[in-house]
C-alpha cells in the first residue's frame, strides 16, 4: 500500500499546502511519495524532499506542465497511478481540478475536502458549507482524496528523501495556457487568503476604516473583510463583506475588529483556524467564538498591534 | 409601486376567472372550493413566499370545522398533517417566582367554546402544503415566489386584477439589466387572502372605504419558536397557555406551548399591540418568559430549530370591514376572523374561503364579473364564522379596558352568558377604543424595562433568532419598508417615543444610530420577516409595508 | 452546437440545514428545495451563448427523483429548450452522475457541457472534471469568463491567488464559479409556458450505467461548536499567543 501526494507548487517554490496535505496523507498509514509535476521545478522538488516522513519525491518536468494545466497533469499522474492505492491532493484550485479527473479515469469515487482522517478508509468531511460533518467510509481498494488543508498542521521539515525523475506523460494537446494574472497587490483574494482582517461598524467611517484596518491587513499580508453593518453604512465595499450573505472564508487567522459578532457574520468565518476579536464591549457575542479576545478601544489597539507585528514580507516564503 | 418610472412599463397580462393572492388556509380553501363546484374555472393563486408555507406561521391548535366543510372525507386519508389530537389542556397563571396551573375542575368550568376536544395541534405551514397539493390536483395553478404589489383597476374603478412586483430594480429605483416589469393577472374576481394587515387589502380597504362604520382593526404580535426537545420532556398532545408574568396587568398577551409529534414543541408569545409603554419589547418578553422556572424545564436538553413572527388580528366581530368591493373580496385574516380567546383563526379562514368561493362561483355562473359579491358579505355574520365570533366579541374590549386579571374574569363570565343566551351580553357589543398605534404613550411617562441578557440556552438575541427564520432579501432592491416622513420619525418616533420600532420589530430591522441631531434611522430591510407589526404599531403610521421581490423573506419550515 | 447543462435540486441556499439528532443525515422533509445556485449560473451562461448565436439548443438535465422535474422546469422557464430527467430515488455519487452524463453526451453530442463547480449540499465539486475524463474532453473549472469562438473556448478561471486563462478545444466541459454571470429571473409568463415544453423522463436503469455507491456515510453530525477562548490583557500578549501558541504568525 502506498500513497501518492500531488504537490501544490509554483515550480520555484513549494506551497505550504503541500506540507499540510502531507500530514493527512501520512495519516493513511502507508509510505508516501510526493509528485512534483511542473517545469523547471527542481527547487520545489528539493523543498518537497525535505519534508519529514516521505519515501521519495517524483519529479516530472516538462514545458506542458509549467502552468498546472489539468489535462497534461492528469495524464502524468495516471501514468504513475498503478503503483499507488491512494492518490491525495490538497484541495487547491489545481488539486480540485486534477483529482476528480484522475479518479474517474481510475473508476474511483473521490472523497473531497477531507478534514480528518479517522482510519485509512474513514474520513470526515464538511457538507452544506460546513454546517454538517459527514463521516464517510470507502469500500474501494483504491481511493482518491482531496484535503482541506486548513484542518491540518503542516508536516515538519528535516527529512531528506531522494528525488527521482519520472517521465511526464505526453500532452493530450486539447488545452493551452493563455495567461495568468496573479494578484500583484499585497492583498490576496478574500476567500483564498490565509489571513483576513475584518472591520465592523464601530470603525465609524470609510476614512477610519481605511486608516485603521488597511495598515494591519498590509502588515499581515491579509485580505480585508467587513461586516454587513459596515458595508451597509458605506465604510467598506460590498465585495469585502464576510458573512452569510457575503463571502464565506476559512483562513488560518481571522481578526475581527469592532465587530459585534452577529450570527450572520459568524456564519461566514466560523471555520477559521484561529479567531481574534478586538472590541470595546466585553460582552459582544464575538468573544464567544474568538480564540483570543482583546477588550478595549480599537483606535488605540490597532496602531499598537500593527506596529508590534513582523511585516509579512519579512517572513520566510511558503 | 414606484411612480418614478416615466412611462408605464409594458406588462404582459393574462386572464383567469379567479385570481387569489396568498396561499394560506383562506386562499387555498377558496381555490379548492372553486374547483370543487365549478371545475371549468381557471383559478390562479399567487404566493410571495418561496414555497407554500414559507410565510405561514401560527401556533397552532386547529378546530377542524373548516377542513371538515372543505374536505369531508379527509379523516379517511393517510398522511394528513393532522397527526396530533389535543389530549391535555393546561392553563397557567405566572408570577415572577411561581406558576399556578388551573386545576382540572376549574378548566371544566370554562365556556364550551374554549374546550379543545376534537382539535388538533398542527403546523399550519404543513397544512397549507397539504392543501396546496389538493388544490393543484384539482387544477389550481399556484405560483410561488411572486408578490402581488398592486391592484389593477378597470375603467369603472373596479378591481380587475393584480400587478406583480417588478424584478431587477436597483436600490435607488433605477432599472438593472435584469429588469422585468411584473405581470398583470386579470380575473373576473380577485380574492385577497394575504393574512393579517395585507398590503393590497390595506389599499382596498382604504380605496373602497370598507372600514366605514366598523370598529378599528386590532392586532397582536405573535412570536414563535420551534424546539426539538429531549424525548423525556415530550408530551404529544399537550396544549398549554399562560397569562401573567412577564407582562404586567395592563398589557394584553400571553404564551402558548404546544407539543406536536417527533419531539417537537411549538412555543410562542403574543403581545397585544395596544400596549402603552414604548419601552416594551415583545421579543424580549418572549425570551424571558422561557426562563421562568415553571416553563424552562421542557427546553432542557433540547435545541431551538426555528423562529418567526407574525401579526395576528384581534378585532373580531366589531372590526371586520366590509368584505366585498367591486371585483373582489377579502378572505381569512386579511378580513380578520381570529377568535381571540380561542386563539384560533384558521378555521374561520377556511370557512371564509369556502363562502367567498361559493359566492364567486355563483356569480360567474350567472355571467357576472367585477361586481360586488353581496351574498358573501351578507351571509357571514349569520353563518358559522359569525356564530363563532359573536360569542367572544366582548373579550378583547373587556381585557383591554379592565386589564388582564379582572378583564379575563369578566370576559369568562361574558362568554358564558353569550353561550347560554344565544349571543346576548349585558355589555351589548363593546367597542375597542383607540387604534393600536394611538395607544402608545410618550416615553417620558414610562420607565425603561431592564430585560435580562439572553442566556444562550433557552433565551437568545434577536439576530441569532432571525437567522433561524431563514429570511433573505436581495440587497440591491428598493427598501420595501417605506418611511413617509423621515423628519417625523426623528422628532416623534425617536424624540417622543424613544424609538419603539427598535423594540417591537422581532427581526431587528430598525435601529437608531447616533444621538441628538446626528441620529439616523437605519432600516435593515434584509432582516424583515414580513410580520407587518411596524405597519400597525408605528405611532404616526409613518411606515408602510410593501412586498419586496417575490420569493424573499422568511422560509419557514413546519411553522 | 448543443449545450447540455446539468442542474441539481438541492436544499435552498437560504435555509439553515438542521442535522437530524439520530445522525442519519440532514433534515430535508418539507424544506424548500431549489436549483443549485452554481447551476443557475451554468444555465444562464448557456442561454447567453445561444442568444449570441454560438449555440443552437440548450438542454437541461437532472438526475434525481420525480420532484427534480421542477428544477428542470425552472431551467426551461429561464430559457432552456428542453429537459431530460434521469429518474432515480436513490442518492447517486458524483462518479455515477458523471457516467450518466457521459451516456447523455454520447446520445446528444453537444459541443459544450456546462455545470456548476459544486453542489451546495454535498460540496463535492467533482462531476464536471469526472465527466470530462470519461468522455475524453478538456475541462475548464471555476470559470469566471467564457468566450466561445472557432471551435475553442477561452476560459478565465478563478484560481488561488488570481486568475488564469486557458484555451480548450471544443467539445469541452466548463464548470462555473460565482462571478461568471448574474442569472436571469424565471418570469411568471415563462414559468407558465415551461409547463408544456418537452421534458423527457427516463429511469436511470435504462442508461445501463453502473451507479452503485462505493462510499458509505457512517454518520452526519453537527460541526464542533466553537468555544470561546481567552481574553488577553495587552497587544503584546496577543502577538505572543498568535506567534507561539496558535502558530499563525
Amino acid at each position: 500500500m502506498t500513497t501518492l501526494l500531488i504537490a501544490e507548487h509554483s515550480n520555484s517554490k513549494l506551497s505550504e499546502q503541500t506540507a499540510k496535505a502531507l500530514t493527512a496523507a501520512l495519516a493513511l498509514g502507508a509510505p508516501v511519495d510526493i509528485l512534483v509535476a511542473g517545469h523547471e521545478a527542481g527547487a520545489a522538488a528539493q523543498a518537497a524532499s525535505q519534508l519529514a516522513g516521505i519515501r521519495k519525491v517524483l519529479l516530472a518536468d516538462d514545458v506542458s506542465l509549467a502552468h498546472q494545466l489539468a489535462e497534461p497533469l492528469v495524464a502524468t499522474v495516471l501514468a504513475l497511478a498503478d503503483g499507488y492505492d491512494a492518490i491525495v491532493a490538497p484541495a487547491t484550485a489545481v488539486g480540485k481540478t486534477v483529482a476528480p479527473r484522475v479518479a474517474a479515469l481510475l473508476d474511483v469515487s473521490q472523497v473531497s475536502e477531507v478534514i480528518e482522517v479517522l482510519a485509512p478508509d474513514t474520513f470526515k468531511r464538511p457538507i452544506y458549507a460546513g454546517n454538517a460533518i459527514q463521516t464517510v467510509k470507502t469500500g474501494q481498494a483504491r481511493n482518491v482524496l482531496t484535503i482541506r488543508t486548513a484542518s491540518f498542521r503542516p508536516a515538519t521539515a528535516g527529512g531528506s528523501a531522494p528525488v527521482e525523475t519520472v517521465a511526464a506523460a505526453a500532452d493530450p494537446g486539447i488545452s493551452r495556457h493563455v495567461g495568468s494574472q496573479v494578484s500583484e497587490s499585497a492583498r490576496p483574494e478574500l476567500t483564498a487568503a490565509r489571513v483576513v482582517v475584518s472591520g465592523g461598524r464601530a470603525l465609524g467611517s470609510a476614512e477610519k476604516f481605511s486608516e485603521v484596518i488597511l495598515p494591519l491587513a498590509d502588515r499581515l499580508g491579509a485580505a480585508v473583510g467587513a461586516s454587513r453593518a459596515a458595508v451597509d453604512a458605506g465604510y467598506a465595499p460590498n465585495d469585502w463583506q464576510v458573512g452569510q450573505t457575503g463571502k464565506i472564508v476559512a483562513p488560518d487567522l481571522y481578526v475581527a475588529i469592532g465587530i459585534s459578532g452577529a450570527i450572520q457574520h459568524i456564519a461566514g468565518m466560523k471555520d477559521a483556524r484561529c479567531i481574534v476579536a478586538i472590541n470595546k464591549d466585553g460582552d459582544a457575542p464575538i468573544f464567544q467564538v474568538a480564540d483570543y479576545g482583546l477588550v478595549g478601544d480599537l483606535f488605540e489597539i490597532l496602531p499598537e498591534l500593527t506596529a508590534a507585528l513582523p511585516a509579512a514580507s519579512e517572513k520566510a516564503a511558503g | 409601486m414606484s411612480e418614478e418610472t416615466a412611462a408605464m412599463p409594458e406588462r404582459e397580462s393574462m386572464e383567469f376567472d379567479v385570481v387569489i393572492v396568498g396561499a394560506g388556509p383562506a386562499g387555498l380553501a377558496a381555490a379548492i372550493r372553486l374547483k370543487q363546484v365549478a371545475p371549468e374555472l381557471s383559478v390562479v393563486v399567487l404566493e410571495k413566499g418561496a414555497q407554500v408555507g414559507a410565510h405561514v406561521l401560527s401556533g397552532a391548535v386547529v378546530d377542524p370545522i373548516g377542513i371538515d366543510a372543505l374536505l369531508p372525507d379527509w379523516r379517511q386519508e393517510e398522511g394528513t398533517p393532522f397527526r396530533t389530537p389535543v389530549s391535555e389542556d393546561r392553563f397557567m397563571i405566572l408570577s415572577k417566582e411561581s406558576g399556578f396551573t388551573l386545576p382540572a375542575w376549574l378548566m371544566k368550568l370554562m365556556p364550551p367554546l374554549m374546550h379543545n376536544d376534537g382539535n388538533f395541534i398542527v403546523s399550519l405551514g404543513e397544512v397549507c402544503a397539504w392543501l396546496a397539493t389538493k388544490a393543484e390536483a384539482l387544477g389550481v395553478e399556484i405560483y410561488c415566489g411572486f408578490a402581488a404589489a398592486d391592484l389593477s383597476y378597470d375603467e369603472n374603478g373596479a378591481v380587475e386584477g393584480v400587478i406583480l412586483g417588478d424584478m431587477g430594480v436597483h436600490k435607488d429605483g433605477s432599472h438593472g439589466p435584469d429588469y422585468t416589469p411584473g405581470m398583470k393577472l386579470l380575473g373576473k374576481y380577485v380574492l385577497l387572502a394575504e393574512g393579517a394587515r395585507g398590503s393590497l387589502s390595506k389599499r382596498a380597504i382604504h380605496r373602497f372605504g370598507l372600514d366605514a362604520g366598523r370598529d378599528v382593526p386590532k392586532f397582536g404580535i405573535g412570536i414563535k419558536e420551534l424546539w426539538e426537545v429531549a424525548p423525556e420532556r415530550h408530551r404529544p398532545g399537550l396544549v398549554q397557555h399562560s397569562f401573567g408574568w412577564p407582562l404586567d396587568g395592563r398589557t394584553g398577551g400571553g404564551s402558548f406551548l404546544y407539543h406536536l409529534d417527533n419531539n417537537l414543541v411549538a412555543v410562542g408569545f403574543v403581545v397585544h399591540l395596544n400596549y402603552a409603554n414604548p419601552y416594551l419589547s415583545p421579543f424580549e418578553e418572549f425570551q424571558r418568559f422561557k426562563t421562568h422556572k415553571a416553563i424552562k424545564p421542557v427546553f432542557e436538553g433540547g435545541r431551538r430549530i426555528a423562529y418567526g413572527a407574525r401579526a395576528i388580528t384581534e378585532g373580531g366581530w366589531q372590526s371586520v370591514p366590509k368584505l366585498v368591493f367591486p371585483g373582489g373580496a377579502l378572505v381569512g385574516c386579511a378580513a380578520g376572523f381570529v377568535n381571540v380567546p380561542r386563539i384560533k383563526g384558521s378555521h374561520n379562514a377556511v370557512l371564509s374561503g369556502i363562502e367567498a368561493a361559493n359566492a364567486v362561483a355563483a356569480a360567474i355562473g350567472a355571467g357576472r364579473s367585477r361586481d360586488t359579491l353581496d351574498a358573501y358579505e351578507a351571509g357571514w355574520r349569520n353563518g358559522p364564522i359569525g356564530q363563532d365570533l359573536r360569542l367572544v366579541r366582548n373579550v378583547k374590549p373587556l381585557w383591554s379596558r379592565f386589564g388582564t386579571y379582572a378583564g379575563i374574569a369578566m370576559a369568562g363570565a361574558d362568554m358564558w352568558l353569550t353561550t347560554l343566551f344565544g349571543g346576548w351580553s349585558p355589555f351589548g357589543t363593546l367597542r375597542h377604543g383607540k387604534p393600536d398605534h394611538a395607544s402608545l404613550e410618550p416615553a417620558a411617562r414610562h420607565a425603561r424595562i431592564a430585560y435580562p441578557t439572553p442566556d444562550g440556552v433557552v433565551s437568545f438575541d434577536r439576530l441569532s433568532s432571525v437567522y433561524l427564520s431563514n429570511t433573505n432579501h436581495a440587497e440591491d432592491q428598493p427598501v420595501h419598508l417605506n418611511l413617509a416622513d423621515a423628519a417625523l420619525q426623528k422628532q416623534s418616533e425617536l424624540a417622543e417615543f424613544a424609538g419603539p420600532s427598535t423594540r417591537y420589530c422581532p427581526a431587528g430591522v430598525y435601529e437608531w444610530m447616533g444621538t441628538g441631531d446626528e441620529a439616523r434611522f437605519v432600516i435593515n430591510a434584509q432582516n424583515c420577516v414580513h410580520c407587518k407589526t411596524c405597519d400597525i404599531k408605528d405611532p404616526n403610521q409613518n411606515i408602510d409595508w410593501q412586498p419586496p421581490q417575490g420569493g424573499e423573506g422568511p422560509v419557514y419550515v413546519n411553522m | 452546437m448543443k449545450i447540455i447543462v446539468a442542474v441539481k435540486r438541492v436544499v435552498d441556499f437560504n435555509v439553515k440545514v438542521r442535522v437530524k439528532s439520530d445522525g442519519t443525515g440532514v433534515e430535508t422533509a418539507n424544506v424548500k428545495m431549489s436549483m443549485n445556485p452554481f447551476d443557475e449560473i451554468a444555465v444562464e451562461e448557456a442561454l447567453r451563448l445561444r442568444e449570441a448565436g454560438v449555440a443552437t439548443e440548450v438542454i437541461a438535465v437532472s438526475i434525481g427523483p420525480a420532484q427534480a422535474q421542477e428544477t428542470i422546469r425552472t431551467a426551461i422557464a429561464m430559457g432552456a429548450d428542453r429537459g431530460i430527467l434521469v429518474r432515480t430515488d436513490t442518492a447517486v455519487e458524483p462518479l455515477a452522475v458523471a457516467k450518466v452524463l457521459s451516456a447523455l453526451v454520447a446520445e446528444e453530442q453537444p459541443g459544450l457541457v456546462i455545470l456548476g463547480k459544486q453542489a451546495i449540499d454535498d460540496d463535492a465539486g467533482q462531476v464536471g472534471q469526472m465527466l470530462s475524463a470519461l468522455v475524453g474532453w478538456p475541462v475548464a473549472t471555476f470559470a469566471s469568463k467564457l468566450v466561445v469562438a472557432d471551435g475553442k473556448a477561452e476560459v478565465t478561471r478563478e484560481v488561488d491567488g488570481g486568475l488564469q486563462t486557458v484555451e480548450v478545444k471544443l467539445p469541452a466541459v466548463v464548470t462555473t464559479d460565482l462571478r461568471l454571470n448574474q442569472p436571469r429571473y424565471a418570469t411568471l409568463p415563462n414559468i407558465m409556458k415551461a409547463k408544456s415544453k418537452r421534458l423527457d423522463d427516463r429511469p436511470l436503469a435504462d442508461l445501463g450505467v453502473d451507479a452503485a455507491a462505493r462510499l458509505t456515510v457512517l454518520k452526519t453530525e453537527e460541526p464542533p461548536r466553537r468555544k470561546g477562548g481567552i481574553k488577553v490583557g495587552s497587544v503584546a500578549e496577543l502577538v505572543e499567543k498568535l506567534r507561539d501558541e496558535a502558530g499563525v504568525l
